[in-house]
């Protein structure tokens, strides 16, 4: 790739008078020697399994392996339907299209991760809330998605993606960053626009731990990506009226990285702290630990010949 | 830069919860099919760290069960792997590791399948990425993101050439390339990243080369 941060690579896009999307095509395909168009097929495909995933959070059994979660994108779908919700339609629909992929990953069904599965229901949510509602066809999103895989290899390569390693911040922050700067692009806003959409989204997520209960992406991480997507959202509609990020994105990213380093361990994706080690979260471990010791017994009672045959 | 490309970002396609301990699950057990070249009958886990303590709410035991049926990370079937290990004939153990393993998320595959034996030693590094530290008991650094090679033969001089002018012959270009032996003059494995995957018959070739004992073709870049 030609560009290590973002500012590297608003300059390509002024300079060659591209999107973003279009230098990260290129680039990808000029880096792994396969033709743009396969490149361009194969992230198609991936935005196929996205709006699957969004159908089947919303009408499909979403109910998680360890029983813990489930259910909550229909409600939200169903309650918007049935009046006017606080946020506002096309807000709330993004959140429930992105609650219903991040149940379906839950669920053990079928999604892309974005950048991670953790963080898997934020760009969905936004791109195909975004497509139903102006009525833009699949190679649009597909270029979208092209836009925010470059934003989140620029954050990826400079801070972290990953929840054990950086938090939370790394995973639903990176996603909201992602696809608030590829919103930005979408609705016909500058590369520059987009980077400051980053910034501005990123540093609404600095900070945040990552605390699964039972060590599991299930809660609370299937709320935050309902409420990533509307972040992402708001970060887009500050970048494209104008509002840019004072401190660069590139340096809001640096910022992820030493306060992602600076995180005790027992925050990162061990289940040991934040809302993981609350009194209601331990009971849910507890139980489910326990539920799991008594499934193993009576596997194995169930293998074991009867005592009289011995 | 530890991320290389677009699809590191966006993708992989793959089945939840966890792009670590489900995807990155997946890739390790396909690793240790294609290391044992053909449906184990018993494969023995001893999971390490996190696979260890959260394996079962991830569906970790599920996601390397479907890796060994050869299912992609997208596989639909992951949920019921246990069914399909059954039907494919496949008995799975399960161990909890002593110790540390190599990485948080570390797992110690041994397969048996016809009269062959194979065993990995790997982890699930984030986002679906994984490492590979040993194969067959032998050190390696590989990550089944490229076409890769292993080949077992006698430690010998001039067998690494002969290995290499093959590879240069057919224009493919070598990404990352490890060796390790047992000891002077005893059995050796190199692994061999390639930029592209090779044909059947050059396997062939290089599987008569004098001291080549074994050649292993571990590609996950082709669906299954």
């Amino acid at each position: 790739m030609r560009f290590e941060t973002l500012d590297q690579l608003a300059e390509i896009c002024l300079k060659e008078n591209k999107t973003i999307a279009e230098v990260m095509l290129a680039d990808q395909a000029k880096e792994t020697g396969i033709s743009a168009d396969e490149v361009f097929r194969q992230m198609a495909e991936y935005y196929q399994v996205m709006k699957e995933a969004v159908q089947k959070g919303l009408t499909g059994n979403t109910k998680s392996r360890s029983g813990l979660t489930g259910g909550d994108a229909k409600k939200v779908a169903d309650y918007m339907r049935q009046g006017e919700s606080s946020l506002g339609g096309p807000s709330a629909t993004a959140m429930a299209y992105a609650l219903a992929v991040s149940e379906v990953n839950a669920s053990m069904g079928r999604i892309i991760a974005t950048p991670t599965a953790g963080s898997c229901g934020i760009i969905p949510g936004v791109f195909v809330s975004a497509q139903e509602r102006f009525g833009w066809d699949d190679d649009k999103l597909v270029h979208g998605l092209f836009t925010a895989g470059a934003i989140g290899f620029v954050i990826a390569n400079n801070a972290s993606i990953s929840g054990a390693e950086g938090g939370c911040q790394a995973e639903v922050g990176s996603a909201i960053g992602m696809a608030a700067g590829a919103m930005v692009e979408l609705r016909g806003g500058s590369a520059q626009q987009a980077v400051h959409a980053v910034g501005l989204a990123l540093k609404n997520c600095l900070g945040l731990i990552c605390d699964p209960v039972a060590g599991l992406v299930e809660i609370p991480c299937i709320v935050r990506n309902g409420l990533g997507a509307v972040t992402a959202l708001a970060a887009a509609d500050m970048a494209l009226a104008g509002v840019g990020s004072v401190i660069p994105a590139d340096e809001v990213i640096g910022v992820m990285l030493e306060v992602g380093s600076a995180m005790p361990t027992k925050h990162r994706e061990t289940g040991k702290g934040g809302l993981a080690a609350t009194p209601t979260g331990r009971k849910l471990t507890k139980e489910l630990v326990e539920q799991r010791r008594r499934k193993a017994k009576e596997a194995k009672e169930a293998k074991q010949p009867p005592s009289d045959t011995k | 830069m530890r991320f290389k490309n677009v699809f590191s970002i966006i993708g992989p396609s793959m089945v939840g919860p966890s792009s670590s301990h489900t995807a990155g699950a997946v890739r390790i057990g396909r690793v240790a099919r294609k290391l044992l070249g053909c449906q184990p009958e018993k494969a023995q886990m001893t999971l390490f760290g996190s696979f260890a303590e959260t394996y079962w709410g991830h569906g970790t035991d599920l996601a390397l069960t479907a890796g060994l049926l050869n299912f992609d990370t997208d596989d639909e079937r992951i949920p019921e792997a246990d069914l399909e290990a059954e039907k494919a004939g496949m008995v799975t153990e399960w161990v909890q590791g002593k110790g540390n393993g190599p990485h948080p998320n570390s797992v110690k595959i041994s397969l048996w399948g016809g009269d062959r034996k194979a065993e990995i030693v790997a982890a699930s590094i984030g986002g679906g990425t994984i490492a590979v530290y040993s194969l067959n008991g032998f050190d390696v650094q590989i990550t089944g993101e490229y076409p890769t090679i292993a080949v077992t033969h006698s430690d010998r001089q001039g067998v690494l050439a002969s290995l290499t002018s093959l590879l240069s012959r057919e224009g493919i270009n070598i990404g990352y390339m490890d060796v390790d032996r047992k000891g002077r003059s005893e059995a050796a494995m190199t692994v061999f990243e390639l930029d592209s995957a090779p044909e059947g018959s050059l396997i062939e070739e290089m599987l008569k080369l004098p001291h080549v004992l074994e050649v292993t073709l571990i590609d996950l870049t082709q669906r299954s």
